[in-house]
């Protein structure tokens, strides 16, 4: 059943602790050569997940595969995978290059040839020349460079991330996020990285697995999760999404007639249909940069209608307005790009807002 | 979970848990639950003509001498550990929260030497310290001060309280220091910034929060001083044994090991008991204060 | 550095902690067979006769062997339990963490006496080696807590770091653990070794007529004429301790350094 297409692939793998169901039949694959993402709240399994593939977490029912092997019973010194963890795991009483050269102690090669080795993972990261230094003398940045060099330095079929970043400053985390992105695409290896930061698994990952409470809610490509969420869970969990509430008043072949408040009447394609209940209790939901504030003069691209500004919190580049709809109960969240010699609107203000039934998504 | 196996050894984690704790568990278990065991079951057969009884905890409990020996003992250690704990605590206090975080553990170091000097010897010490001829009567006699020997000093309770309290106090002062450390400073600020003066402060947010530490002071000097068998011997001189003495006597120069397990064991359960009660004052008085 | 009445007081207690001590030093050099004020002159002849004795010798060379073999089993069942505690979740833990730390808070002659009735009816000659089981069962709860802080500091992911490179938990153990963990079983040994050698009870109770460090001792207390040559001898033994002690704290702070904690402070 395991593919060409398939480095890992996890069939239908439980995991319990005790009583808690910590992974709840997750059934997916990861391709080769592809950075992938396990994204999600705290609790949510994700890290689990990463070490059954490492294996340090046994499973309780299923199957882990890596590269169309089964790995039941393949401790993790055996298995070719190799992780960066959290705290970055660099051994306290060795050097730098004998924390990078840990792995090659068995490697049947002559020394110097796996000193060579050391040098260019350390070269590879950006700290040639640090080979002599202890590793306790090193910096946060340093010592996860380190970690990646002594993990690549063993050529795995798959590197593991668990939540490399998450000790770093934000702009130590943002230049770090280039470079791994960078090396990923010089080394072609298999990346799984671990977050509970959307905006790191969409600026990184070729495709997010997002998940809840031991499942996997959705996995897809950054665009399509962002566009397309599958859930009113996952839209809130990537970036921010306004919902409002609407009416499914009939169907038309591959269009869904709906009918919101402050909308009106239209019709949307059943691409942007999540869900498939019958219910009456659907929603719509749209990105905050959907709309627009018309300002004068300017026509709508779609369609128009009128609202009140409630709120306005300026950004610098960016301007939020919190609008409310004529004819709807609850604020939703418009982002506007500010361009120069436009004015940023007062509270109180009435504005015309143009939006377009193809950009938003309906929840049924 | 048949399957749930630690990918790493095969073995389930209870059963590696246990493996490795095993050699340990085993030890204590032959060399000291079971002789406790055996105790117990000493305790509650009589000598010669065996079968279960209870006559000689009976004994043990009702006869006045071992009434008085018991009411010896343990007034002694709630002394002692009266006296450890209320000196101790000052000093706790003042490392904890006078002295440079740098030079703490100099003070420390500098508190706990002279508990790993010669037991024996220190114990010794303060009988040449306040024996007849010892040093504070012949020093004073020799400053003139005195012209005979006090005689209130030597081989009585108070002198074995004083040597006791010697010999446990790094035991009082360091539980009392570690719950000094925990104490959340900015705790103490927002009791002085409620308007409370620094007194106040201490007494309604230093202490409760200290008193972990000072019902474990309390523990840790009252048990070993219950069985203490030294200083009853060198500093009372024999003359006012206490538990261990007695336990002493009656096992070997009697060879009743009846009669002798049935004073072990209820000296054990004195201090079961006491300690049930300091716990749970402690846990009642957590309670009363949140 | 605020409250001098409390540093006052503090002072004063170190003075009361020290004041036996000092007393020490001052009658092993004095030139009297009382000890008693005033001092009487300066000599070196109580470090003789001590030096002399062949009986303290013999007590010497016992509390060596049980002191060394206390230290080295102890420290073993050390390091199993709190390997075990801490790095395993299994039924019935803490009441076997209990049972194993029961010593601590039991009075030692009870343990002793529980020990003696049993090796008495089971017909086991009372020796040096009787001493030893006992002083193992006593310093174990020690060198458990020792090592289990040491384990504590210990990032549990540095082993799967290790294991995740290729390393078996066997070379694991060798090539990560123990070196982190060193520091802690020095420490261990230290101490294991220096409570074996002063504690008394097990040793007079359990050790038949094997004279080991702390019986000789107790049993020259019933002598006068020998009591300066003990305050000789005690002078000598709290010298080690403290040697002993310094070398222990500073393996406790090495350890602390290398797990890349941090110090409180150095007090040298």
């Amino acid at each position: 059943m395991s593919t060409k297409d398939a480095m890992i692939e996890f069939r239908d793998v439980h995991k319990y602790y005790g009583d808690y169901h910590a992974l709840r039949g997750i059934t997916g694959t990861i391709r080769p050569g592809e950075f992938f993402s396990l994204l999600g709240p705290s609790g949510c399994g994700k890290t689990t997940l990463l070490r059954t593939i490492a294996g340090f977490e046994g499973i309780s029912s299923g199957a882990v595969l890596v590269d169309g092997r089964d790995m039941a019973g393949v401790p993790a010194n055996k298995r070719p995978t190799n992780m960066v963890f959290q705290s970055y795991a660099i051994f306290p009483h060795l050097s730098v290059e004998q924390n990078v050269g840990f792995g090659l102690r068995k490697d049947p090669r002559p020394a110097a040839e796996k000193a060579k080795a050391v040098d260019e993972a350390l070269e590879m990261v950006g700290l040639k020349g640090y080979g002599k230094r202890a590793a306790h003398a090193l910096s946060g940045g340093q010592r996860q460079r380190v970690a990646l060099a002594r993990a690549l330095i063993l050529k795995p079929k798959v590197l593991l991330l668990d939540e490399p970043l998450s000790a770093l400053d934000k702009k130590m985390r943002e230049q770090m996020q280039m470079e791994l992105i960078k090396l990923q695409r010089q080394v072609g290896i298999t990346f799984i990285l671990v977050t509970h930061d959307q905006e790191e698994a969409l600026v990184m990952s070729d495709r997010i697995a997002v998940m809840f409470e031991g499942e996997i809610a959705q996995l897809a490509d950054p665009e399509t999760l962002y566009r397309r969420p599958n859930s009113r869970k996952v839209a809130d969990f990537i970036g921010t999404m306004n919902f409002l509430p609407a009416r499914v008043t009939g169907e038309a072949g591959d269009t869904v007639e709906v009918e919101a408040a402050g909308f009106g009447r239209f019709g949307v394609a059943a691409s942007q249909v999540m869900g498939g209940k019958t219910s009456e209790g659907a929603t719509v939901g749209f990105r905050p940069e959907t709309l627009t504030i018309l300002f004068d003069g300017s026509a709508p691209s779609d369609r128009e209608t009128m609202a009140t500004i409630e709120e306005v919190v300026y950004f610098g580049d960016m301007t939020y307005y919190d609008v409310r709809i004529d004819g709807t109960q609850t604020a939703v969240r418009i982002s506007m790009r500010n361009v120069f010699g436009r004015p940023v609107l007062d509270i109180g203000a009435r504005a015309r807002v143009g939006w377009s039934p193809g950009a938003l998504v309906l929840f049924r | 979970m048949a399957q749930e196996q630690a990918a790493v050894t095969g073995r389930s984690e209870a059963a590696s848990g246990w493996l490795l704790i095993s050699p340990t568990f085993l030890y204590s278990v032959l060399l000291l639950a079971a002789p406790l065991v055996a105790v117990l079951v000493y305790a509650l057969t009589l000598k010669d003509v065996g079968g279960f009884s209870f006559a000689n905890f009976h004994e043990v409990w009702t006869k006045p001498i071992y009434q008085k020996l018991m009411g010896r003992s343990l007034t002694v250690s709630f002394s002692v550990t009266l006296v450890t704990v209320a000196l101790a605590y000052p000093v706790a206090y003042f490392v904890s929260f006078h002295v440079h975080p740098s030079k703490k553990s100099l003070w420390l170091f500098l508190i706990t030497i002279p508990f790993w000097t010669s037991y024996l010897i220190r114990v010794f010490l303060w009988k040449v310290i306040l024996g007849y001829n010892g040093v504070v009567n012949s020093g004073l006699m020799s400053l003139g001060l005195i012209d005979a020997p006090l005689q209130a000093i030597n081989y009585n309770v108070q002198a074995m309280i004083l040597t006791l309290a010697h010999a446990y106090a790094p035991f009082a002062i360091l539980p009392i220091f570690v719950s000094l450390e925990k104490i959340d400073r900015s705790l103490l600020e927002a009791g002085q910034d409620l308007g409370e003066s620094r007194w106040m402060t201490f007494l309604r947010v230093t202490l409760p929060l200290s008193m972990p530490g000072v019902i474990a002071a309390v523990l840790i000097v009252f048990i070993p001083t219950v069985g203490d068998y030294v200083t009853p011997d060198l500093i009372g001189g024999g003359k006012l044994p206490m538990i261990a003495n007695m336990i002493e006597v009656t096992m070997l120069k009697q060879n009743d090991r009846h009669m002798g397990s049935a004073i072990a064991v209820t000296a054990m359960l004195v201090v079961a008991v006491v300690s049930l009660i300091f716990l749970m004052l402690n846990k009642r008085f957590l309670r009363g204060t949140k | 550095m605020k409250a001098p009445a409390l540093r006052v007081y503090t002072i004063a207690y170190l003075v009361f902690l020290y004041a036996p001590i000092v007393l020490l030093p001052l009658f092993a050099f004095n030139d009297s067979k009382v000890i008693a004020f005033p001092l009487q002159g300066f000599t070196t002849s109580w470090f003789q006769i001590m030096w002399a004795d062949q009986n303290l010798w013999n007590a010497i060379k016992n509390s060596a062997v049980i002191s060394t073999s206390v230290a080295v089993f102890s420290t073993l069942l050390g390091l199993f339990a709190a390997r075990a505690s801490t790095r395993f979740k299994f039924p019935a833990k803490g009441a076997a963490l209990g049972l194993i730390m029961l010593p601590l808070v039991l009075p030692e002659m009870i343990v002793a006496m529980s020990m003696l009735v049993v090796l008495l009816a089971l017909g086991v000659p009372l020796s040096i080696f009787t001493i030893i089981l006992g002083h193992v069962l006593l310093c174990t709860p020690f060198a458990v807590a020792i090592l289990t802080s040491a384990f504590q500091s210990l990032d549990q992911s540095l082993e799967e770091a290790a294991l995740d490179l290729g390393e078996t938990p066997l070379s694991t153990f060798w090539l990560i653990i123990l070196p982190l963990v060193m520091p802690g079983i020095i420490s261990s040994l230290l101490i294991c070794f220096t409570i074996s050698l002063d504690e008394f009870i097990m040793a007079y109770f359990l050790g038949g007529n094997e004279p080991v460090l702390s019986t000789y001792i107790f049993g020259q207390f019933r002598f006068p004429q020998r009591v300066p040559a003990i305050m000789a001898l005690g002078t000598i033994l709290v010298c080690l301790s403290i040697t002993l002690l310094a070398i222990a704290e500073y393996f406790r702070r090495r350890g602390i350094a290398k797990a890349g904690g941090k110090d409180t402070g150095g007090f040298l």
